[in-house]
Order: structure tokens, then C-alpha cells, then sequence
């Protein structure tokens, strides 16, 4: 048995240790936000938080997730969307088929969690790793942005 | 936000309960439930339902049913929209399903529901105008009838109707009645002047974008059903090989494997999860038949096709005398033009779930042709095709992949699926979904062009050599003429914009083992390429601006003249730029819209940067524009992996590239500013899907040129440059 903490509850599977988190997630805890697109660390679909960090769960054996607590985009606000991040991709139209945006949207997340102002120079560097085949890099760039912003509105609130 | 003031519209019951899946006849308490999250308790409300397209219920609730799959490009927003503005209804507060398979969903010029080709918005225009006036003309009946007034004096409006006293009546409050009367004859249902749309024509925003941003949206990939177990299919690496024999009994031992079996398209490993599935599959070995296939290589295809494209080929157009207007003409280029195979490479990989029991199948996944899956299932299961029921999800990304030439990832889960009763998904995994192919077609083109006196172009000659797309699908084969001619394979210069006198296109159909496809733009993003390449070739032989060059090839064509004059302007065509950066531009015309491009590119030693793209666009009405912008946007940036780096080769039979490492696709960093403009006419509704994709090769190509002097024949540059 393993035991993980995702989104503040703790859950346990019988699996094979080596089982990457996301086929753990996906496919025992039914948590499918968190999405397959390579396997390899290579486009980022899958990027859940462990303790806050953005972590590639494609290549992250179940075993050594630990007692990290895991966030997946289900547990960003729930399927309220009102994250900062959440708030900006609905107000600047960012989705498109949708796919990558978990990830995109996990990423962006943990960024402004980091970094209040981002500038493009940051944003290229923290979401270089997320693909968006469809191509939302102009409003994802900016919604990183908006949702800086937004955070900042509320935390001088 | 919903009537409530509490929460977005759209939930993700009514993305995901296909009316199929009732109609289907299933247990709805065990296969409905995944997808009942945030479901409506309590009594179902009494509803208005004029058409299959649209439900209004007593409650205010109006559902909007869509039979075109989202796959991106906002069809649950857009359509929607289109049907709301006759309504008179406020397309934020609409709820969107997803339609079951049903022939009043099918494309009006095909027998299919089928969604592609870039059609969405102009074939379903009218008819969705229709369904929303002769709803709202039922709702003022009902409310004149409760009234006892004239329906001439009543007015609608944002889902309420009012009297001239100001009385109001919501249309919840009407369903019932209006559900009473009959259906009013076509010829008297009245639509609105243009001139007073509340909503087509301004930007409206997308309802499903909470689903996206929370992981609620239900792609193929996500689909859950009590019972299902996953598979993974080991396909034969070389095209075109099949399975001699194997040894499973590793396989069979790893942990959470169920079974595993020969089917057509190889042996699929049935488990617990997917992990299990991809472990069994790593252990299995297997044995190829696969001699002849692994002869088979891009340098042999090339040096092939080089000595074929010398020859004359199927002609594909033929205006004036292009053998005489070469010899004649003042200055000659004769040039070869070569571009790659490449791969969709959809963000979510092939999938498809198949429950299948005796003489019945149900299939879960995302697709664009949901007729033609449900037929080439039937066919391959041997039962009939209306016990086949397709539920549609959404789809994670499309661009013509997802409507397979021979419906190939559907048919084989159904094979799967078969005999073990119990659903089945059948995951693909990355490299699975790039290396099965289903190509854009690598091509070879050898083009002799000439210029006349006045310095504009006199001569076109394009022999293609390549693998035809319409010809090798299920659907498109009627297309192609009894001589052998293909017309996806000559889009793009055999009906380009700029007027040749003398105009030429030959091809020759190949036949390599390579599966190939439509891919965002057809044919078009292959010989716009060419067709602005040699353009520019030709005004620099004319030493003229590649701009000023086009405006004077496209003096009399007003409407093309208009969308490329303000792609210059909008990128400000001729005024200095920072130093280093230069600019190309392109225009191309496909699928009725005219799109123009103007890049703006550095380039240092290989590397060439894309600083900005200006795009303008005219696609006659913008129903949503700023989708239209979106669209744009994203076919710059999918035709920009193809000039940058993306490229499929294939070697002893074997797709090199499997998985983005090796298939590198454009990323934030290097992602360029992208200012867009829509300049539209009145022209007829074009399409927005595909035609921002063929542009941006040639614009980006003509930069390098402005920037080194070097012409750029082959893509990606990444070939070319090295
Ligand atoms: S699936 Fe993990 S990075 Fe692509
Ligand atoms: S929105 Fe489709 S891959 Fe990013």
C-alpha cells in the first residue's frame, strides 16, 4: 500500500512502486484533469504541485512522492475557478481544445505563487516546458500576466 | 454567469451526456453516472424542444444541442451564438450538449455527421438561424395567446417577451404553451436584418473554457466506465508489416494484465490500468513480417520522386500556353520545392473506447467524423451500423487527424473490445500516435516560372510528385477524377490568387506504404509554400518588393488587394525596422477566406527567430471575432513548427521521430507577438479553422531571404539551414 496526499486527502493504492503518478492519479484516483501527452518530460500535460513545487508526474514513480502533498487541478479551487490563474485564462479566452491547459494552468499557477511579476523573460522560462499544440502561447503569456495581477489585487486586499 | 448569478452556464453534464447514451437504450444509472458531476436533481423540467437542435425548459434553461466536435476552434461558442441571436437569448447564459449521432446533425453536402474541412460556421449558418426565429416566433405565439393580444405587437428580447404595456413573459414561462402549437411553415418564419444582430459579430466568450481550466472537461483519453479496462496495441513499427508470430508469456505475468490478442492492426495487451497495459506491452515479443517495408526511406523516396517530377504528370490545371509563354518569357527560374512528412501530433494522443456486445458496439471518443466511425465499425464487427452508437467527447486537438482516413484508432478498439464484454480503452501512447502516421504528405514539386516584359509573372509550371490525400480516404475518394487527379493535391496553385496567364499543374500519385492525411489546410499548406516562394523568386528576378509586386498581380482583384494592403500596413511595410529583423509576407486564399501574413525574422548563423506575425483575414462574417482572432493565432503557430523544426523521415521503414524530443514543436519561447486584423467584405462566410496555416511558411521564408539572400526551398529550416 501507498499512501498519498492529494488535494488535502489522504489516499491509499495498491500499486506497483514504479507506477508513474499520473497513471496513479488518472487511472486509480479518477483524477483525469491531470493529463498524458508525452511520458517523457516533454511537454508538460501532466504538471501537478508536490508541496507547492510544479512537478512532471509522467516520469514520477509513486514511490518517491513520499509524504508530499500533491495538488492536481482539481484541487486549484475546485470547479469554482476562481484561482487567480483560473480567473485570467477565462477572462482573456485562453482555452482552445483544452488539453494542455491543466498543465499550463498548474504551471502558471506555481510561477505567480513564485514570482509576483513575472516578465516575459520569466514566463518564457517557466512555461518553455508546457506545449500547447494549439497554440495559445500569445494568451497564455498574457493571462500569466492578468493572473499575477489579479493575485496581487487580492493579497494587498 | 447562469440566471442564478451563481455559476458559469456550463457544467460538464451537458458537455458530456450525449441524448445518445439514453437513446442507446444503456442502464443510464451506471453508464451516465461519470458523467453526471453537478447534475440537475429533482423532477425534469417540461420543455419546449422545436427542434433537435435546441430545448427550452420551464425553468429558463436553453440547451443548445451541437453536432459539430469542438476540437479547439469554438464551435460550442460560436454556433450556439448564431442560434441565440434569432432566439433573442443571451448566448452566456446558454447550455451547450453534445449531440448524439443522428442524421439531423449530418454536413449538408455529405451523408455524414463529420466535422472538418474548415465548413462548421458556413454550413450550419442557415439552418441554425432558422431553429432560433421559428422558436422565438412559437414563444410570441404563446405569449399573444395568454394575452389575447397581436402577435405583430409583441417584441422579444435577452429571453423574455413584452407587450407594448411593457408586460413580460420569460421564455420558461412560455415553454409549455409554445410546445403546444404547431410547427410553423418555413416560408413565414421571418430572420433578422444583419444590420440589428446583439451578437454574431461581437466577441463573445467561450463557454467552455471553466470546464478546461478546473480538469472537468471529458476528453476520449478521460472516459470512465464501470468496468473498463485499458489496453495498448503493439503496432508494427515498419508501414505496412503485420504480425508473423509472438510469445506473451512474459507479458501475461505482469501484474494487472488480463489478456492479450492478435488483432488486425497487432497485439493488444487488455488490463487493469494503464501502467499494467504498457508494462505487458514491453514484455511481450513480437515477430514481424516485415521484409518488403523496410526498404523503404525518405533519401530513396527523394532521389525517386526528383527524377519523376522531371516528367509530365496527371494535368490538374491548364490555363493559356505555359510551354510557349516559357520559351518566350523574358527571365526564367527552374526550381524544386521540397517539403516533409508531418505528423498531427495532437496534445492528446489516439483513443477510443469500445464496449461491445454481440450484435452492438457503443464507442466513446473524441473524432471528426462520427458516421463514419460508427459504419467502418459496423463493417469490421459485422453487425449493423445503427446498433453502433458514437458518444462524442471533446477532443484534444484535431486538425484533421481525427478524421481518419478509415476511422483506423475507432475500428481497432471495437477489435479489441470484442469478445471480452466489458468496455475497453485503447490508449495510444506518444509515440504510438507519431510514428502509426497518417502524414501530411511528403512532396516534391519542380516549378519553371517565368516573368513577361512588364516584369509580372507569364509563366507557371508545377509538376507535384506526392502521395494524394482525398484518393487514400474513406470519404474524400469520390473527389478525385477518372484520370487519377486528386484536386487536395494540386490546392494552392492550381486555384491560387494572383491571376497567371500561363498556368500549369501536373502531379503524380504515389503509392509509398506510408499512411497520409489531411492536415490543417490540405493541400494548401504545401503549395501555398510554393505558389508565394516562386512569387517571391519572380519579383526578385523582377527586382521588385515582394509587397508592391502583389499589389500589382492583384490590381483588379479588390478583395485580395484589400486583405493584403492591410497586412502591410498593420505591420508597417516599409518603415525601419530594429536592426537585424527584416520582413516576408504571403497571402493565400483557402477554404473561402483570404488571409495575408507579414513576418518579421532575425536570423543569426542558423537560428532564425520569428519576432512578430501581422495577420489579416477576411472570412466575408466574423460570427465570434475574437475567436477568429484565436484561430488565427493558432494556425500561425501550427504552421511555424513546420517551418521551424517539425519533420517526420522515415528510415528502413521506420518513422525516426517519435515523441517531441525528437519532433520538436514550437514552445512559448519562441512563440512570436501576433498582432491580428479582420478586414472582412461581404463576401460569402469562409472558413477559419485551416486558413491562417498556409501563409506564415512562405512570409517567415521570405524574411530569410530579405535577411541572407538565401531562398528557402525545403522545410523545416532545420534541414535546410544545416
Ligand atoms: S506527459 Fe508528462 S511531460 Fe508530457
Ligand atoms: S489548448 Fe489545445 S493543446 Fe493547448
Amino acid at each position: 500500500m501507498i499512501s498519498l496526499k492529494v488535494n488535502g486527502v489522504e489516499r491509499q493504492i495498491d500499486v506497483d512502486p514504479d507506477m508513474p503518478l499520473l497513471w496513479a492519479l488518472r487511472d486509480l484516483l479518477k483524477l483525469t484533469g491531470t493529463k498524458y501527452g508525452c511520458g517523457i518530460a516533454q511537454c508538460g500535460a501532466c504538471t501537478v504541485h508536490l508541496d507547492g513545487q510544479p512537478m512532471r508526474s509522467c516520469v514520477m514513480p509513486v514511490s518517491a512522492v513520499g509524504s508530499a502533498e500533491i495538488r492536481t487541478v482539481e484541487g486549484l479551487s475546485g470547479a469554482a475557478a476562481t484561482h487567480p490563474v483560473q480567473q485570467a485564462w477565462i477572462e482573456l479566452d485562453v482555452v482552445q481544445c483544452g488539453y494542455c491547459q491543466s498543465g499550463q494552468v498548474m504551471a502558471a499557477a506555481a510561477l505567480i505563487e513564485q514570482n509576483p511579476a513575472p516578465t516575459d523573460a520569466d514566463i518564457d522560462a517557466a512555461m518553455n516546458g508546457n506545449i500547447c499544440r494549439c497554440g495559445t502561447y500569445p494568451r497564455i503569456r498574457a493571462a500569466v500576466k492578468r493572473a499575477a495581477e489579479i493575485k496581487r489585487a487580492g493579497t494587498a486586499a | 454567469m447562469s440566471a442564478d448569478g451563481s455559476t458559469p452556464a456550463i457544467g460538464r453534464r451537458h458537455f458530456l451526456i450525449g441524448a445518445g447514451v439514453v437513446a442507446g437504450g444503456l442502464a443510464a444509472g451506471t453508464l451516465l453516472r461519470p458523467y453526471l458531476v453537478g447534475g440537475r436533481g429533482g423532477a425534469a423540467p417540461k420543455e419546449f424542444k422545436p427542434h433537435a437542435f435546441l430545448r427550452i425548459a420551464d425553468d429558463d434553461t436553453v440547451t443548445v444541442i451541437i453536432g459539430k466536435s469542438e476540437m479547439g476552434q469554438g464551435v460550442y461558442t460560436g454556433l450556439p451564438m448564431i442560434l441565440a441571436e434569432e432566439l433573442d437569448f443571451d448566448p452566456q447564459r446558454l447550455k451547450v450538449e453534445i449531440a448524439p449521432v443522428d442524421p439531423v446533425f449530418n454536413h449538408p453536402f455529405l451523408p455524414a455527421q463529420f466535422t472538418g474541412g474548415s465548413m462548421s460556421t458556413n454550413t450550419t449558418y442557415e439552418s441554425l438561424r432558422h431553429v432560433g426565429a421559428m422558436a422565438r416566433s412559437m414563444l410570441v405565439t404563446a405569449a399573444a395567446a395568454r394575452w389575447g393580444v397581436d402577435a405583430s405587437t409583441l417584441r422579444t428580447e435577452a429571453g423574455k417577451v413584452i407587450d407594448t404595456a411593457g408586460r413580460e413573459l420569460r421564455y420558461g414561462e412560455l415553454a409549455e404553451s409554445a410546445a403546444a402549437l404547431p410547427l410553423p411553415a418555413k416560408e413565414t418564419i421571418r430572420l433578422k436584418d444583419p444590420k440589428t444582430f446583439s451578437y454574431i459579430g461581437k466577441p463573445q466568450k467561450r463557454l467552455d473554457s471553466r470546464v478546461k481550466v478546473t480538469g472537468e472537461a471529458v476528453f476520449g483519453i478521460d472516459v470512465d466506465l464501470p468496468g473498463m479496462l485499458m489496453a495498448t496495441v503493439a503496432r508494427a513499427p515498419v508501414f505496412g508489416a503485420s504480425v508473423k508470430s509472438f510469445d506473451d508469456t512474459r507479458a501475461r505475468s505482469v501484474p494487472g494484465v488480463v489478456d492479450i490478442k492478435q488483432v488486425p492492426s497487432g497485439v493488444a495487451v487488455i488490463a487493469e490500468h494503464t501502467w499494467a497495459a504498457l508494462k505487458g506491452r514491453e514484455a511481450l515479443s513480437v515477430e514481424w513480417d516485415d521484409a518488403d517495408g523496410k526498404k523503404l526511406s525518405t533519401e530513396a523516396l527523394r532521389s525517386e520522386w526528383q527524377a519523376l517530377a522531371a516528367k509530365p504528370g496527371i494535368v490538374g490545371q491548364n490555363i493559356g500556353d505555359t510551354a510557349k509563354a516559357l520559351a518566350s518569357g523574358s527571365r526564367r527560374i527552374e526550381v524544386e520545392y521540397e517539403l516533409p512528412y508531418l505528423a498531427h501530433a495532437c496534445m492528446e494522443p489516439m483513443n477510443a473506447t469500445a464496449l461491445v456486445k454481440d450484435d452492438d458496439c457503443d464507442l466513446w471518443l473524441g473524432t471528426q467524423s462520427q458516421s463514419q466511425d460508427a459504419q467502418f465499425v459496423a463493417a469490421a464487427l459485422g453487425i449493423d451500423p445503427k446498433n453502433v452508437r458514437v458518444h462524442t467527447t471533446f477532443l484534444g486537438g484535431g486538425f484533421g487527424r481525427r478524421a481518419s482516413a478509415d476511422s483506423d484508432f475507432a475500428v481497432e478498439a471495437a477489435h479489441v473490445a470484442k469478445g471480452v464484454g466489458k468496455p475497453v480503452k485503447v490508449v495510444w501512447t506518444r509515440e504510438d500516435d507519431m510514428r502509426r502516421g497518417y502524414y501530411r504528405p511528403y512532396s516534391i514539386s519542380k516549378v519553371r516560372a517565368a516573368i513577361g516584359a512588364d516584369g509580372l509573372p507569364s509563366a507557371f509550371h508545377q509538376v507535384i510528385v506526392g502521395k494524394p490525400v482525398l484518393a487514400n480516404t474513406a470519404m474524400g475518394k469520390m473527389a478525385v477524377s477518372k484520370e487519377g487527379l486528386d484536386p487536395s493535391s494540386v490546392e494552392g496553385t492550381a486555384n491560387m490568387a494572383y491571376p497567371i496567364p500561363n498556368l500549369r499543374v501536373e502531379v503524380h500519385n504515389t503509392t509509398e506504404a506510408v499512411p497520409i492525411l489531411w492536415w490543417r489546410s490540405v493541400g494548401h499548406s504545401i503549395n501555398g509554400f510554393v505558389a508565394n516562394g516562386v512569387i517571391d523568386e519572380l519579383a526578385a528576378l523582377a527586382k521588385r518588393d515582394p509587397y508592391e509586386y502583389r499589389q500589382a498581380m492583384l490590381a483588379d482583384k479588390p478583395r485580395y488587394r484589400a486583405v493584403l494592403d492591410a497586412a502591410a500596413e498593420l505591420a508597417g511595410w516599409g518603415q525601419p525596422l530594429p536592426a537585424g529583423r527584416h520582413r516576408g509576407i504571403a497571402l493565400q486564399e483557402s477554404f473561402g477566406s483570404i488571409v495575408a501574413q507579414v513576418a518579421e525574422v532575425s536570423v543569426t548563423g542558423k537560428e532564425v527567430r520569428v519576432h512578430r506575425v501581422s495577420c489579416t483575414v477576411d472570412c466575408g462574417i466574423a460570427v465570434n471575432p475574437d475567436q477568429v482572432v484565436a484561430q488565427m493565432e493558432s494556425a500561425i503557430n501550427y504552421g511555424l513548427c513546420a517551418v521551424l523544426e517539425s519533420e517526420i523521415t522515415i528510415r528502413d521503414g521506420v518513422a525516426v521521430q517519435g515523441n517531441f524530443d525528437s519532433y520538436p514543436v514550437l514552445r512559448m519561447a519562441a512563440a512570436p507577438q501576433i498582432d491580428v486584423r479582420i478586414v472582412n467584405s461581404d463576401g460569402p462566410i469562409g472558413g477559419i479553422g485551416e486558413p491562417g496555416t498556409p501563409p506564415i511558411a512562405p512570409a517567415v521564408c521570405g524574411a530569410i531571404f530579405a535577411a541572407t539572400s538565401k531562398r528557402i526551398r525545403r522545410l523545416p529550416l532545420s534541414a535546410s539551414l544545416s
